[in-house]
């Protein structure tokens, strides 16, 4: 769990780090706290897992990916969990998740987004997905991203 | 869309993950592109500013924090679509959000720092928009990494 400091630490850094040679000085002189300290409890955060990298966030149309399309299956309960690991280890599908039906409108349990340069190369990889799943898939369905409307990432209060 | 150069390229390859923590991290990280910390700097502010970038910095797994990521999406009538991409965009909680293709057109990712704070952005949204939310809290993670390098 995080304490109060590791909360402001977040709280400061969501938006971004600082584009200055020493980023965590600067944000340790925010904080009025030591830039050690903020590199302890950046690493500790990293080795928990609360942080899941440091790095760049690319939007995916600007860098070329232009076609990202949320796969969603219909597959038998009894095997889902099995498939849907194969599914997601899958070179090309980024994230894999099972979730709740919610029928009648929505009979998908399995979600696996797929990205290219075109909804072509969209199709390819669903036709991979589909064929590894077989006939415990009753039916699929492609939605493709046409707007990114927000993308700022988790952004809880100060 | 803006033209990238070799070393952007390469700041997209080898830099989505890794950033060092250490007392010069731009200088470190330069180091292994090949160029100054000078130029990674203004280099990140430029794909920042034309937007190739979205963000530079950590990314939060709340969930390993007591919070909670729900996707969830709405149907939206075509002709209130940017009214309620306001309303929806406008609350804190609302990570990322997609328009799609679908009968269910609005799909967005809620992050909140407890996970009773889902069933309240939840609520939210659908006393600001009059529009029913349909959740889909993940059973199972199969597998998440969204690492994809250029390719113009």
């Amino acid at each position: 769990m995080i304490d109060t400091i590791d909360r402001a630490l977040i709280v400061a850094t969501q938006g971004g780090l600082p584009l200055v040679p020493q980023p965590y000085h600067a944000i340790a002189e925010q904080l009025g706290i030591a830039a050690d300290d903020v590199m302890r409890r950046l690493r500790a955060m990293l080795d928990a897992g609360i942080i899941r990298r440091i790095g760049a966030v690319p939007n995916h149309y600007a860098i070329g990916w232009t076609a990202n399309g949320m796969t969603v299956w219909n597959v038998d309960d009894a095997q889902v969990d099995t498939l849907g690991a194969q599914v997601g280890a899958l070179d090309f599908v980024t994230h894999c998740y099972r979730r709740p039906r919610a029928l009648p409108a929505w009979p998908y349990n399995l979600f696996a987004m797929v990205h290219g340069a075109s909804r072509d190369e969209c199709s390819a990889k669903v036709a991979q997905i589909r064929a590894l799943l077989g006939a415990a898939c009753r039916g699929d369905d492609i939605l493709y991203s046409t707007k990114i409307l927000k993308k700022s990432g988790l952004r809880i209060a100060r | 869309m803006p033209e990238l150069s070799d070393i952007d390229r390469q700041i997209l390859a080898t830099l989505q993950g890794d950033f060092p923590i250490c007392e010069r991290p731009y200088a470190e990280a330069a180091a292994q592109l090949g160029i100054g910390e000078a130029e990674l700097l203004a280099r990140l502010e430029s794909l920042l500013a034309d937007k190739v970038l979205t963000r530079f910095g950590p990314m939060f797994q709340i969930e390993e924090m007591g919070g909670a990521f729900v996707l969830a999406a709405l149907a939206v009538p075509e002709a209130r679509y940017e009214e309620v991409t306001s309303l929806v965009n406008a609350l804190p909680q609302v990570a990322h959000n997609y328009r799609r293709e679908h009968q269910l057109n609005m799909w967005f990712v809620l992050a909140t720092e407890s996970k009773a704070g889902i069933a309240e952005a939840i609520a939210q949204i659908e006393h600001d928009t009059g529009l029913p939310v349909y959740a889909f809290p993940k059973e199972r993670e199969f597998f998440v990494e969204m690492k994809l390098e250029a390719r113009l």
